[in-house]
Parts: structure tokens; sequence; C-alpha cells
């Protein structure tokens, strides 16, 4: 296993620099333009020059190249700079937004908690939910709370975040003022008063995101556990005088693991990615919501780092994903 | 690390469950026998029947296909009777109510939206259909192909991580830059623009069932059954079809489902972007969205295409639960 | 009784109260959400309407326009005139004294140099300046003493106004921005996003598209303002949202850019929090007809190019028929309500310039099928006109917008009535309005036959706007389809015009210039199609004071004078 981890990782490395080139030729390529949110009144010679202040009158190879170089050897400078108190990349150029003009990794850095705490809270929550309903739907399949628990998760699926996030906001934000509708992205935590604080603002767009990650995780859940449980091991495992709690929860539920594991592993990347579409409907403004503006301005530089690290995140996740496999089931080998 | 449950053999399992029915020649018959592998229709006939028998006998499945044939029926007969223009503005009526004129009120501008609905059913159920069809084929193909065979399974996973990676609303917009009008001119506008959107959501929706039908694959592959079936000599394509896709139908189901509801909703995402269809062309899912400012004022705008694809996502479900339960033979056989 | 009538009292005096005791951050926080959220502080890097607003919380220019738009002193003692001097008599250079008593938020008083620095920012052939447009035609800026700057110009200059006048070009302090000149421009984040300003609030945190904490400026001018001790300006989300959470949850204060249609605005202020008010600029709605031929089966690079002449709009009487059948004021009253006034004027405004053409205002149906019947395009059995094998098929393409898209489906409905067949397109709002030549969907590349868009000019001299209509001026290959002149419109009449607006100096006789140009753009040949004369909407809350809407400058132009008061 270990041998073939090294050598996924070793493959890693061509296959994410294929993909940074892929991306960057797809950006180049897609309509869109930098200057698009200039107004009207911005005649054509000033619109020419800003575009060459941003350095796009260079051709495409040679700013490929200097992204790839700024990728991966000035920020890790900077990054080590800041760490040792060097100044090893003191007159280098970091990647810079074409939006705001400012470094894209500190954008990110800033980014990044707001993202994890409502996304990643979601993602976790959503786990937590889906795979007990799982179990149970699956183990009584067609009780009622096999057809309670479908008919919410499909509820849950085909109703789309814009219209759930937008209902609840009116439900409990405009008629109740239970919870705030604008997140307060300054927030800090410091006692317990700022956490009940940060705790409210999180329910809305926690609940929307459970809701549809918890959907889809608890069908693939049972659908899987529903499988396993019709096999003859099971028939066998309860001959044996095994209690129906090991024989559900350690051997149904193990074997029934493989399509769950692969679709959170695909989900975790993701959680990085944001919910574009609760961000903006509760103004969380994470990683989603800077991709989606980064994209309508076409950012370049932005959405290309964005999605670069996106596609490491991916990489490493399908690599967890497959030694996990190898993990829930001895018998897959890889090599 | 050791394995204290393993599964029973399945072909013995498999020939038990058929032996009621048809007696299968082989001995590693196949627990599911798609019909154009198999070589007697006599046989053909009696399992179809079979599948349908306890197909029938799956309330929730039979409920929820009477109500998939009504919503179609509803759909494409619907607007033969009910024969109000879904695009005609009629702006003395707008924002009407329920009346007789118009049943299910009307919108902004007086549009009727009861044949808005029925429009907007037409497109969003071929839409899901066809695009989560494009989509279901593309990842099992992919999936099994990488799964089984060793060989493939790394070229064929980087390409899936390299899809996973792709920003999709760039990739859309170059899409549809690139083919809209080439798509129009030899299609025709609607169906060009038909062909071009289930195409974008099918080619960048397929990895996930790609990767949930190889993680399936993987394990098969390893089971005892499988190592019966090849050392008589069964070849890679009949092993596939009959032994590996169908133990992995029921998360391609599941997988279905969800891709139908995920590309309805895509569809009304797409049209956001003016990348689907012409702005006064209905959907379930631009209705919806369309309608979600006025949600406090004018709630049946976003109940009714909300409840439609709600419903036809439930229905799409019970009846892959009824089919997924019908189709398998250790089930059937109980 | 007794008891009731002092409370009310009590609860007057309350009321008066900030009022009367203005005092400088007494009001507490003041909420602002600008859902497009601004990128950066300084509005020569981007040149958006958000990152102005935003920007004039801190920096202010040297002059501006007050809501009427009218021209008023900020960093200066007087505005320029030939009256008093600040003009030169051949209009060549114009003089402008600074306040003495002005200091920047660190203390440092502000001097001519700053002036003179901000114009060399801007001027810097690398630097990339959205503003450049202002400078044009300036060859020197020159700090006569440290009160005095003098702006010299390479010709006579009628309207001087331009250069630091209004928020998009406001005055950036030297000391801090010293380095950040050309291509340092970028490097320079924290000059960019936390600029030291004369306005009166100071950034304390810039998160870039997202938040923006701001307190009062500690040395503005004026000791009793502003009101508010700290300024939230938070961004992201929709207008919807942004609407709602001033006018029904009250979080916030002002929202910028409501466009929301009528009856939602309606019924989000009947919860009573907050009202929407509109403010009008120069902003017109209008649809421009293709007067060259976008056919596919022309080749690429002569598709909508001066080449090929419209099959059928180049043809008066369709452009003016198509201009008939539009009822402009019930677009009004279902897109934008209050927001919106119907217009048959490119130029709506000021008031001098803004002609006297209201005959399009009533739809007239019946005429535009007259007008083209007699023009010869004859019904065919679908109930399209056609003429020598050419039908009337439209195709009308706009940006994403809800209302746009209502906008399209009415009109559609109304040309269906003249004989007239028409697909409607949409596109994504930044690849419309972006200028990628290689996109085949901008509006300049002008691919279908209409397209319907808003445009403006900055502050209150709409000549460069008429002057966008040349013949040179048409998106074509050879300018990298960059040209303004989206329609294509070919006059030499025009171009004529245009040509000796540049040379008259009295404003009365340019804005009767002006008025001709405009009539000789719509009415006369309908090439460009008004619809709706728009203001832009912002909501705020009952309990915010001194509110009063800008078209002409920032939107918050007046930030300082606004106070909390009770409703």
């Amino acid at each position: 296993m270990l041998n073939f981890t090294i050598r996924r990782l070793l493959l890693a490395i061509p296959t994410l620099l294929f993909i940074s080139l892929v991306i960057f030729l797809l950006l180049e390529a897609s309509p869109g333009d930098p200057l698009g949110d200039v107004p009207l009144t911005v005649p054509p010679e000033v619109r020419e020059r800003m575009r060459a202040a941003l350095g796009l009158g260079e051709p495409w190879p040679v700013r490929y190249v200097l992204w790839l170089k700024q990728f991966f050897w000035v920020e890790p400078l900077y990054w080590f700079d800041q760490v040792f108190g060097t100044a090893h990349a003191a007159d280098m150029q970091r990647i810079i937004s074409f939006q705001s003009r400012s470094p894209v990794f500190d954008v990110i850095a800033q980014r990044v908690p707001q993202t994890l705490t409502v996304v990643g809270m979601s993602y976790v929550v959503g786990i937590l939910i889906a795979i007990p309903i799982g179990i149970m739907s699956a183990y009584k399949q067609y009780s009622w709370f096999d057809q309670i628990g479908t008919f919410i998760s499909m509820i849950g699926f085909s109703m789309p975040t814009f219209f759930t996030g937008v209902v609840l906001i009116i439900i409990f934000a405009v008629k109740l003022q239970w919870f705030p509708s604008v997140y307060d992205t300054t927030h800090e935590v410091t006692d317990w008063n700022s956490f009940l604080v940060q705790a409210r603002q999180m329910v809305m767009p926690v609940t929307v995101l459970a809701l549809y990650n918890a959907a889809q995780i608890s069908r693939f859940m049972r659908s899987s556990m529903l499988d396993n449980l019709g096999q003859d091991y099971v028939r066998t495992a309860r001959a044996k005088g095994l209690t129906e709690r090991v024989v559900v929860l350690k051997h149904v539920l193990r074997n029934s693991l493989i399509p769950v594991v692969t679709v959170i592993a695909l989900g975790l990347p993701a959680v990085f990615g944001g919910a574009i579409i609760t961000e903006q409907v509760f103004k969380v403004n994470g990683l989603g919501q800077l991709l989606i503006t980064a994209i309508h301005g076409s950012d370049i530089p932005m959405v290309l780092t964005l999605t670069f690290i996106f596609a490491i995140l991916i990489v490493v996740f399908t690599l967890i994903a497959d030694i996990l496999y190898g993990v829930l089931d001895p018998r897959i080998r890889y090599d | 690390m050791t394995e204290p449950h393993r599964p029973a053999t399945q072909p013995t399992d498999a020939l038990k469950a058929a032996a009621g029915n048809a007696a299968t020649p082989e001995g590693a018959s196949p627990p599911v026998v798609p019909p154009v592998a198999e070589p007697e229709i006599v046989q053909t006939r009696s399992q179809w029947r079979d599948v349908w028998r306890q197909f029938r006998s799956h309330r929730g499945a039979i409920v929820a296909l009477a109500i998939f044939v009504f919503i179609i029926l509803f759909v494409s007969v619907g607007p033969l009777i009910w024969r109000i223009d879904p695009t005609y503005v009629d702006i003395r009526a707008r924002n009407s109510g329920f009346s007789l004129a118009h049943p299910l009120g009307t919108d902004q501008l007086g549009r009727d939206l009861l044949a808005r609905l029925m429009a907007g059913g037409q497109v969003s159920i071929a839409v899901g259909l066809t695009a989560m069809a494009i989509a279901i084929f593309l990842g099992s193909l992919i999936g099994v192909m990488s799964g089984y065979f060793r060989r493939l399974d790394g070229p064929l996973m980087r390409l899936t991580e390299l899809f996973l990676a792709l920003p999709l609303l760039p990739l859309l917009l170059l899409m549809v830059t690139l083919f809209r009008e080439p798509l129009s001119q030899t299609f025709g506008s609607a169906f060009g623009i038909f062909l071009l959107i289930v195409s974008a959501i099918g080619a960048t929706s397929w990895m996930q069932s790609a990767r949930i039908v190889r993680g399936e694959v993987l394990g098969l592959k390893e089971r005892e059954f499988i190592l019966a079936a090849r050392s008589i000599g069964t070849p890679s394509h009949r092993m596939i079809v009959r032994h590996i896709l169908p133990n992995v139908l029921s998360p391609i189901m599941v997988a279905a489902t969800l891709g139908i509801a995920t590309a309805i909703i895509t569809e009304s995402a797409l049209s956001f972007l003016g990348l689907g269809f012409p702005p006064d062309f209905p959907t379930w899912g631009r209705l919806l969205y369309d309608a979600v400012d006025q949600m406090v004022l004018y709630p049946q705008r976003v109940i009714f295409p909300g409840l439609m694809i709600s419903l036809t996502v439930l229905c799409v479900n019970y009846i892959g639960d009824g089919l997924r339960d019908a189709m398998d033979p250790r089930i059937r056989g109980r | 009784m007794k008891l009731k009538t002092v409370l009310m009292g009590a609860a007057a005096m309350l009321a008066m109260a900030p009022a009367a005791m203005a005092e400088r951050g007494g009001d507490g926080q003041l909420g602002l959400i600008l859902w497009q959220a601004p990128s950066t502080m300084n509005p020569y890097l981007s040149g958006g309407t958000k990152e102005v607003i935003a920007s004039s919380l801190t920096l202010e220019p040297l002059a501006g326009y007050d809501a009427q738009g009218n021209i008023y002193p900020r960093l200066v003692t007087e505005i320029p005139s030939l009256d008093n001097g600040g003009i030169s008599e051949d209009m060549t250079s114009v003089t402008w004294t600074l306040r003495d008593d002005v200091k920047w938020s660190d203390g440092t008083p502000l001097t001519a140099e700053d002036v003179v620095f901000t114009g060399e920012y801007c001027m810097h052939p690398e630097g990339g300046c959205s503003q450049l447009a202002k400078f044009e035609g300036v060859t020197a800026i020159e700090a006569i003493d440290p009160q005095t700057v003098k702006i010299t110009f390479a010709s006579p200059r009628p309207d001087p106004f331009a250069a630091f006048v209004g928020s998009q070009s406001p005055i950036l302090q030297k000391a801090q921005f010293e380095s950040c000149i050309g291509s340092n421009a970028p490097t320079c984040t924290d000059q960019n996003f936390n600029p030291i300003g004369t306005g009166p609030f100071a950034v304390t945190e810039f998160l870039t598209n997202d938040t923006i904490s701001l307190e009062a400026n500690s040395e503005y001018r004026d000791p009793e303002k502003p009101a508010f001790a700290t300024v939230l300006v938070k961004g992201g989300g929709d207008a919807a949202g942004a609407a709602r959470s001033v006018l029904e949850t009250g979080e916030f204060d002002y929202a910028w850019n409501t466009q929301l249609a009528p009856d939602v605005i309606a019924g989000m202020e009947a919860a009573g929090r907050g009202k929407v008010a509109a403010a009008f600029g120069s902003l017109v709605e209008r649809l421009h007809v293709n007067l060259t031929d976008p056919s596919s089966s022309l080749p690429e690079g002569e598709r909508s190019t001066l080449e090929h002449p419209h099959p059928f709009l180049s043809d008066p009487a369709v452009r003016k028929a198509l201009s008939m059948a539009i009822d402009r004021e019930l677009l009004v009253e279902i897109g934008y309500g209050p927001a919106g006034k119907p217009t048959c004027n490119y130029v709506p405004a000021p008031e001098a310039w803004a002609s006297e053409n209201t005959e399009c205002l009533t739809q007239d149906i019946e005429g535009a099928n007259a007008l083209l019947e007699e023009a010869g395009w004859v019904m065919n059995g679908n109930g399209v006109r056609e003429k020598d094998g050419v039908t009337l098929s439209i195709t009308y393409q706009t940006s994403v917008n809800a209302v746009r898209q209502d906008f399209q489906a009415l009109i559609k409905q109304w040309w269906s009535e003249i004989g007239v067949e028409t697909e409607l397109k949409t596109i994504d709002a930044s690849v419309f309005f972006g200028s990628d030549a290689g996109s085949p969907d901008t509006l300049q590349k002008f691919y279908a036959d209409i397209e319907m868009y808003a445009d403006n000019f900055d502050g209150t001299n709409p000549a460069p706007y008429l002057s966008k209509h040349t013949c040179n001026k048409a998106p074509s290959p050879a300018n990298q389809w960059q040209g303004e002149n989206t329609s294509r419109f070919c006059n030499e009449e025009y171009d004529q015009m245009v040509a000796d607006l540049e040379g008259i100096v009295d404003a009365d006789e340019r804005a009767a210039m002006g008025r001709k140009m405009n009539d000789m753009l719509t009415k006369d040949n309908n090439v460009i199609i008004p619809i709706v004369y728009r203001g832009t909407a912002s909501a705020h809350s009952n309990t915010l004071g001194g509110v009063e809407l800008n078209a002409w400058d920032s939107e918050i132009w007046n930030v300082a004078d606004w106070t909390r008061i009770e409703e």
C-alpha cells in the first residue's frame, strides 16, 4: 500500500501540471473580460492601457509560465520568509488578483475560515444525520421511518438552495426575527455571548446545506446497505448467533461504506470550493463567493489559483478514498 | 487484516434464485440477464415478466409510475387541451390569481402559469432525463472500464480528476460560445440549444457516478463468482455486461435519481447565465428561479414549479427503487 | 391626560436630541450594504461604480456635484470661473485654490503637491489608470504655491471640470502613494486598501469583495461631523437580499442599487422600516439598431461591419415602426416604477441639453402597421411582413437581468403585432459588457439585429457621449471591435456636428447643438431607440437622516451630514 501511495503521489505531479495548463487555456479561451465591470463611460483607449497594466499584453505561454513560477517558487518563498523572517522573496512579484490588485493568497487566507466554519460544519452535520438515517431506512425498508426519510431527502435534494435559503430567511429572519439574514464575517468569537451570536448566524446557512448534503449521502448509504443486507454472509452471521447489532453495524455497515466513502471523499474538496449559492443567499462571502466573483470578473490569476488548489485537493482525496477502499475491503489490491 | 464474513459465492445464489423460474443452462448464470445478451427468446420473456411481477408488488413504485405517467401526459398532452400560448403576454391580466381563464393565475406579464408549467415541463423532463442518461452512461462506462481493466484505471481516473477540477462556469461559457451557432444552424434553434444543454450538463456531471461505480467494481472484481466466471473463460465484454453491471446497478440507480434533480436545477442556472434556452422559453427551474423574489406576494408561482420538480424526482426515485428490487434475484426469489 | 402630554413632550425632545446635539461619532454605527462588493478603495485602479462609492467615504475630489448636478467646492475655497479669474481668459488653464483647514486623516495638511502627485499618478503611461479620460488634453499640473494648483490644457476648454471633479477622481496623499506610481501600482495593496483621505471616514479594516470597516476621521474639517462613529460596508448577495436587510429586517441602514420589480419593492416597504428612493442622472435604457448585416452567412471579419448594410433595418420606415410599436409607459410601470421615466431622448439631462422630444411616448401600433404597409412590407401567411424575399425577422439580444427579460418578452409581443418576428437572446453580463474581441457575444461585436442596454455619461457634460457615434468609431476588425458606435451609424452630417461641437464655447449654443444631435440619433433616424430614463434606486432606513440621493456624483456624496433620527 505504501508503494502504491508513493507511486500515485509521484504520478500526481505531471497530472496536476497538465490540469493547471488545461484550466489556464480554458480560462484564456472562454469569453469574458477582466474589464467587463468598468463602466461604458471609460473610452476604449483607456481600457487598452488598463489591460496592459494587468499584464494581458504578453502572449499566453509567458503568462502561464509566470504563474507557474509564482505559484511554485515565489509564494512558497514568501511564506518561508514570513515564518523565518528572511527576505528571499522581497522583490519578487506574488500572484496578484486582477480585481483587487492584492495578492491572491492573502485573499484566500481571509476567506478560508468563513468557508470552513459554515460549509465544513454543514458537511459534518450532513454526514452525521445521513449515516444513521441511511442505516435505519435500509434496515427497516418500507417502514414509516424509511418512507418519511425518503420523502424528506428527495424534497431536500430537489429543492435548490436558492429557494430553500430564501424561504428560511423569510420565515426566520423577516417574520420571526430569530436569526440575522446577513452573515457578519468580521464577527470574532471571544466569549460565550459572542459564541452565541456566531451560532445564531450560522444556523440558517448550515441547515440549508446540511439538508442538501444529508439527502444525497443518506440515499447512497441506504442503497448500499440494502444491497449488503440481502447477501448470504448476513444470513451466515445471523445463523452463527451474532446479535443484530453486531451483524448490522459491524458486518453490513463496513461492507456498505465503499460508495459512501466515495461520495464523502469527493465532497470534501467541494467543501473547500465553498457553496456558491448558499454563500450568496446568506452573504457569507467565503471561497465560493470569491470564486464566482472572480469568474464573473474574468480574474484569471484568482480563478486559476483557486481551481488549482481545488485540483490538488481532488487528487489528494481521491487517493485517500482509494486507500480507504483497501482498508474497508482488503480484497481490493492495486498492485 | 482478516475478513470475518465473506459473502457467499454469487453463482450458486443466483442459480437458486433463478431455479424456480427459468432453468439457466450455465452454472454461472448472471443475476440479471439483459435481453440483448439472452440467447433464447422464451426465456427473456419469462425473465422480464418476472421482473414486472415483482415491480408490481412494490406499491410505492406503482403509485410513482402512475404519477409519473400522469406528469408526462400533463406536459405532453396537456398543451393540446389547454391551448394558451405560454409565451403570450396578456398585460391586462397580469398578476391575476386563480380564475377560470387562468386556473393557476398569471405571472408579472400576464402569461398563463398553467400553460407555462406544461411547456416548462416538456423541456425540464426532457433535459433532466437526457442529461441524466448521458451522465450515467458516461459515468458507468468510465467507472466500469477503469475498475475492471487495471491498465485503464490510471488514465481514466486522471481524466476524471481533470474534469472534477475544471471550473464549470468558464467551461460552459466556452462551450456555448463555440457551439451555439453551429448547432442552431444544423439542428434548428430550439433543438440545437437542447442538444448543447444536455451535452453540457451530461459532460460535466458524470464524474461522481464514475468514481462510485469504479469503487464498487474494484470490490466486485475480487469476488469468487467473478473468479469462477473467469475460470471458465468468459470474455471481458460478457463478464462486464452479465456479471459486473447488474451488481453495480443500485448505486447507479441512486446516482440517476439524484442526477435528474441536478440536471433540472442546473438547466435553470444555465438559463440564468444566458446559456440556456431563449429567455421567454419557460422551464420549471427557470419558473422557480424567476419567482423567488415574488415569493411573498405570489406564493403560487414558486409552489407549483417547485412541486412539479419534487414530484418528478420523487417518482423517479420510487420507480428506481422498484426496478432495483425487481431486478435483484435475491429479493425476487423471496 | 396631563401625564400623556408630558410624555409626548419628552419623546419629542428625545427625537430632536440627535439633531440638536450634533457631535462627532454620537450616532453609533452606520450600516451600508453594497451587494456588488467593492474590490478596492482606489477608484483609479478599478473605475467601477461600487469602488467609487466605497472610496467616497474616505477620499475627496477638489469639487463635487450636488444632487441637482451643480458643481460645488469640497477641498477648494470656490469654483473657478471666468469671473473670479480661476479660468483663464483663453480657457486653456484653470486654477484651484485649496482650503487651508483640510488635513489628511494622519494629521498632515493637504497641499497642492498632493494634487500634482495625483495627476502624475493617473497620467503615468504604465499605471493603467481607469480615469485617464478625465485628464485628456491636460498638458501640465503645477503647484503655484502650497494652496494653489494650476491645470493647463492643450486647447481651449469650455468645460474644464473633469480632472479632480467628482468622486471618480479624488485626491490621493502623495506621502502614502509616492512609491506606487506606474507599474508599481499593483504592489501597493496596503495603500490601495487603506488610503489616507480627507473625507469623513477612515478605513480600519478592508476585506476585499467582502466587508469594509471605517471609523470617523478625527481630523475631519468640520468638528461636529460625521455623526456616525463607525461605518460597516457589507458586500455580497443580491439586490433582493440587500433591500430586505434594510426594508424588512432593519439590519442595515442603506442599500445601494436595489433595482427590483416595483411590486416587490412595494411589498417590502409595507414593513414600514424604510423606503426606496431614486435619483436621476443621465442613464438611459435603449435599443440599438444594427445598421449593418450581422448574418452568419457572411465571412468572419465582415459580419456587422459597414461593408454590408442591413437587409431591412437600413430602411428608416422599419426602424421608425419598431419604435412606434413600443409602449414606454407600460414598460416603466412594470420594470422600474418610480425609478424610471419613459423617454425618447438619448441625452435626457441636463435640462438645457434635453430635447423636447415626446412624440414616441404614445404607442401607435396601427400607425406602425400603416407605415410598414406604405413602405412595401406586406404580411405573408405566417403574420410576418416581407418584401423582395426579405422577411422582418429579428434577433434581439441583451444581458441577463430579470427586468430586461420582461422587456424583451413585451417588446417581442408588440413587434409581433406589426408583423415583425423576434428571436430573443440573453448573454451573461460579464461577456456582454466585456470587450473580449474573441467573443461573438459582446455588445460591440453586435452579432444581432437589435440590442438593449443602458449607458450614461460622467459628470454633466454630454459632449463626449454624443461624439461616440461617429463613422470612425463603428466597431470593426480594424479597431479590434473596440469602437463605441455600436449602431454603426455613419453620417457625414453628424460627424461634422461632432467636430463643430468641440469648437463651440457658448453654453447655450452647445446645448442647442447637442439637442439637434440627440434628435438626429433618435427621432429623425431611429438609430437608437430610447426606452426608459432610469434612476438609480437605493433603499434607506427611516432612521437615517440627511440622505439625499445623487446621480451625478457618488451616491453617498453627503455621508458626512447623515444622522440617526427617530422614526
